[in-house]
């Protein structure tokens, strides 16, 4: 995919076929037909008197080791998926020679390995890789035809190319001389053949001079790479490669050390290029780029990166070959197959159930062995899901890299300033509630900025100051992920959501709603409290949709907010999709499954410990405290269930905001990890139930919605919603 | 094909298709109650026997639960009920029809599978205008059997994606 994305970017983007290769290394490495040293002359000694100015003031800018060791090792694990596709390519080469595409398609990756190797100052590959590519550039033009030798010299040049990427790789210089015989051999081929007129060399050198005459200067980029982490880290090495090309680059800041996050990373580059070329080699990758011209005399090092290879090497003494070898420590792997694997993992744990359900009906036989061997199972098999989700999860920081560009384009667009904090950003969550989770969060973002932060002059005149503040956060917090998003601004003016969603129709005009219940009308289909639409937000598709998304996910929304001091949401959401630790329990012979995390403590109360209040709820008495106590058989409308609480039992778990309520139940059934099978694919979203499994018996049992159930809206008792009138309504209903 | 398609130039008769139908099809027909209904074979998945459902709180009363389709959770409907003709006792002998509508998967619940019928368009009948409006919407269309008549019905709009929970007033 990347090869096809170079060969379009060749092909689109002249410049980048440009080879001012000017980093001292590889110019040493250039051993080229003296017409095209020639050429290059004027341009790459310009540049290298800049670089020397610059080494005078910048060397102590020099990368840390880590920052290199991580780029170091994406370059090799790319550089092993190119050797394996250029053996592919050139697989039987010293009998038929392959065809123009594969002779292309291994020019392109050796020129790549060049450009890294240059970066990486690993000289024997750059000097290797440079003379072999000349090779396939005169093979791929057909101006060498069909010479002998030329197929089996194809062949050795990749080995020789392989074995010495391998003892880099394990970070040894090669031996001296290694491949000379076949470089040579190379050489004296190319020269043979030299006859022919257009060397395509010489014409691509020749375009270097398009941007000769341009002054120098001296960039600052801030590159932040998007999308999907691994690929970004694996392209960053190329890119900063194709950067090479353009001039003299210093790398200021590194990507950070870890592979799932996002790839942010700053880079010098010297440069006679415009800034088109610069972003042109860009083109193919979702980044955020800033170019910042620095002072024209500020200097770059000189090529003070390549100083740590060069230490690794002279520590690591020359070890026998296969010996001490670097393994490759990442591999990329098709997210379906990811999938399927969890799949096959859920299956196995409900199989496991099942056995489990026949194992305790059976009696007699040799149960203690039974039962030891089939808790083994069941130890082995919830150790392999663990194992098989931890590949899915992925920090948010894959999201909230986004949110900076976002939040500086939206507040100037709308003339406000606002500063952005964020925290927690190496959090994990499963990689499709990140995905999920990125366009909610984008319009909670949005929103928090235009409606929630006030213009400087309101701001001024209540006496704050001008700079809003927004922070972001996530946390982990049991099951569950917390992300906040918190703002200094406006706050929810209760009076106007109210007066609003009665003009909208959404509440009746005597509704007699809390101020919780009133911000919560904010996430009404339909709402919108700003007058005017504007480009940022407040289409009257907003806080719906993302409360859609996020109940989609399973999650929650939660608000607080003070009018005149700033609101906070909070998005509950669960690690992962999948599975979920559960309570079985039983009411009115239906099993619903609690969530572990949410429950507190299960008792059975004494009959004074239960009263009834006046406004008709009741609560119960646990150790001083009062539990507001619900019954599901009431929510669900179930007959048959116990009534007394005393007689039957009481669930206590604790909700989000940390309050408590009690569940009447009939019985405990047991713990139990349950696969969590989604109930709206099929159907629309059920009040107070947030998925389903399958039990051991094959049959469907519900997954309660603890916050839901906590919280139902006067509508969820209400006649008229449980004959189910609309479907709208208990999404309203359920707002909460 | 028809005898009178072959002296049409294709393409005529291509634009005609989709319009009048022109093409045969194939329904899957089942009873409910005393009266024959009838399908699109293309919707209908897999037929099995009744099992119990898992009741889903706070539903219409056609709504009887879900069930575990090899993993996957369906939502089962009482068509009788659907209808307006109260509860079916379900049985052993009752069967559901498993069939996909706008992507979901559902399972109905009826007395008994008939027949698979061929029709031709010249077949199909349109549904009489009737007082109650609504109700004709669901029918798209009847099929006349010798002298016995299959209603087609439309179950997008019996149960598309927005109408699962919303029609019980039909059925009230």
């Amino acid at each position: 995919m990347i090869a096809l994305q170079r060969s379009v970017k060749d092909r689109n983007n002249p410049l980048a076929q440009q080879k001012v290769d000017d980093r001292r290394d590889v110019r040493k490495a250039m051993r080229q037909p003296t017409a095209v040293s020639n050429e290059r002359e004027p341009d790459t000694s310009s540049v290298s008197d800049l670089k020397a100015e610059a080494s005078r003031t910048m060397s102590d800018t020099a990368v840390s080791s880590d920052d290199l060791s991580e780029f170091r090792s994406a370059f090799f694990e790319e550089c092993g998926d190119m050797l394996v596709s250029i053996d592919t390519q050139l697989s039987g080469a010293d009998t038929c020679l392959p065809g123009v595409a594969a002779l292309n398609d291994v020019f392109r990756a050796v020129h790549t390995i060049k450009g890294a190797a240059g970066f990486f100052n690993l000289e024997a590959v750059g000097q290797f890789a440079h003379t072999f590519e000349a090779l396939l550039g005169a093979a791929r033009e057909g101006r060498i035809g069909d010479k002998d030798g030329l197929g089996r010299l194809l062949v050795e040049g990749a080995d020789v190319l392989a074995t010495i990427i391998d003892r880099s790789r394990d970070g040894m210089s090669p031996p001296q001389g290694l491949g000379q015989d076949v470089a040579s051999r190379i050489e004296a081929f190319l020269n043979g053949s030299e006859a022919s007129p257009a060397s395509p060399e010489s014409t691509a050198v020749a375009k270097d001079h398009v941007a000769a005459d341009a002054p120098a200067r001296h960039l600052l980029l801030r590159v932040r790479m998007l999308g999907a982490n691994p690929e970004a880290h694996a392209l960053h090495a190329r890119i900063l490669a194709e950067l090479g090309r353009l001039g003299a680059t210093q790398l200021k800041t590194g990507p950070s050390v870890d592979p799932t996050s996002p790839c942010t990373w700053d880079v010098e580059l010297i440069t006679r290029h415009d800034d088109d070329a610069v972003r042109g080699v860009f083109a193919f990758v979702d980044h955020e780029l800033d170019i910042v011209s620095v002072a024209d005399q500020a200097p770059i090092a000189d090529a003070p990166g390549p100083e740590i290879p060069h230490e690794e090497r002279s520590e690591k003494p020359a070890s026998a070959p296969g010996k001490g070898k670097t393994a490759v420590t990442t591999i990329r792997v098709d997210l379906a197959r990811i999938d399927r694997l969890v799949n096959m993992v859920g299956e196995l744990v409900i199989t496991q159930a099942m056995l489990t359900q026949q194992i305790n009906d059976q009696s007699g036989g040799n149960k203690h062995q039974l039962r030891q061997g089939h808790e083994d199972l069941a130890n082995y098999t919830r150790e392999l899901q663990e194992c098989v989700m931890a590949i899915r999860m992925q920090p948010v920081r894959s999201v909230f890299a986004r949110i900076p560009r976002l939040v500086r384009e939206i507040s100037s667009k709308l003339g406000k300033k606002v500063r952005l904090e964020m925290s927690g950003e190496q959090t994990e969550i499963d990689k499709t509630v990140i995905e999920e989770l990125a366009d909610p969060l984008l319009h909670m973002i949005r929103n928090a900025i235009d409606h929630g932060i006030e213009s400087i002059e309101k701001r001024r005149a209540v006496g704050k100051p001008d700079e809003g503040l927004i922070e972001l956060s996530a946390a982990q917090r049991g099951g569950n992920i917390l992300i906040t998003l918190t703002d200094d601004g406006a706050g929810i003016d209760r009076t106007r959501v109210r007066a609003k969603a009665i003009e909208r129709g959404i509440i009746n005009p005597d509704a007699a709603l809390s101020g919780e219940e009133i911000d919560q009308l904010i996430f009404a289909p339909g709402f919108s409290t700003v007058e005017k639409v504007t480009d940022v937000s407040g289409r009257g598709v907003g806080m719906d949709v993302v409360l859609s998304n996020i109940s989609n996910l399973g999650g929650r929304i939660h608000i607080q907010s003070t009018f005149g001091r700033g609101s906070k949401f909070t998005l509950v959401l669960p690690l992962t999709l999948s599975v979920l630790d559960g309570m079985l329990v039983s009411v009115a012979k239906e099993t619903y499954i609690l969530p572990l995390t949410n429950i507190v403590e299960t008792i059975r109360p004494e009959r004074q410990a239960v009263r009834h209040l006046a406004n008709g709820a009741t609560v119960v008495a646990i150790r001083g405290e009062f539990i507001r106590l619900v019954a599901l058989s009431d929510l669900f409308n179930l007959a048959g269930a116990i009534t007394e609480p005393w007689k039957g039992l009481v669930v206590v778990v604790e909700l989000d905001n940390g309050s408590k309520i009690g569940l009447a139940v009939d019985e405990l059934l047991g713990q139990r990890q349950v696969v969590v099978k989604s109930l709206q694919e099929n159907f629309d979203p059920v009040p107070g139930v947030s998925g389903a499994t399958i039990l051991g018996t094959g049959k469907v049992a519900l997954i309660l919605d603890i916050e839901q159930i906590a919280r139902p809206s006067p509508r969820l008792l209400d006649a008229d919603y449980r004959s189910g009138r609309t479907s709208q309504q208990s999404h309203e209903g359920f707002a909460a | 094909m028809t005898g009178a398609a072959q002296h049409l130039p294709p393409t005529a008769y291509d634009d005609a298709t989709p319009r009048s139908g022109g093409s045969i099809r194939q329904f899957t027909s089942f009873r409910v109650g005393d009266e024959e209904y009838a399908i699109d074979i293309m919707a209908v998945r897999e037929i099995k026997g009744w099992t119990e459902t898992t009741a889903l709180p706070n539903q219409p009363d056609h709504v009887l639960g879900v069930l575990n389709l090899r993993g996957t959770i369906v939502p089962i409907f009482d068509l009788r009920c659907r209808f307006g003709l109260g509860l079916t006792a379900a049985s052993r002998s009752h069967v559901i029809i498993i069939a996909k509508v706008n992507e979901r998967v559902i399972g109905l619940l009826v007395d008994a599978v008939s027949d698979i019928l061929t029709v031709s368009p010249d077949q199909i009948r349109p549904v009489p205008e009737l007082d109650r409006g609504a109700t004709a919407e669901f029918m798209s269309g009847i099929i006349s059997v010798g002298d016995s008549m299959v209603v087609i019905l439309s179950l997008e709009k019996l149960f598309g994606r927005t109408s699962l929970s919303m029609e019980v007033a039909v059925a009230a």
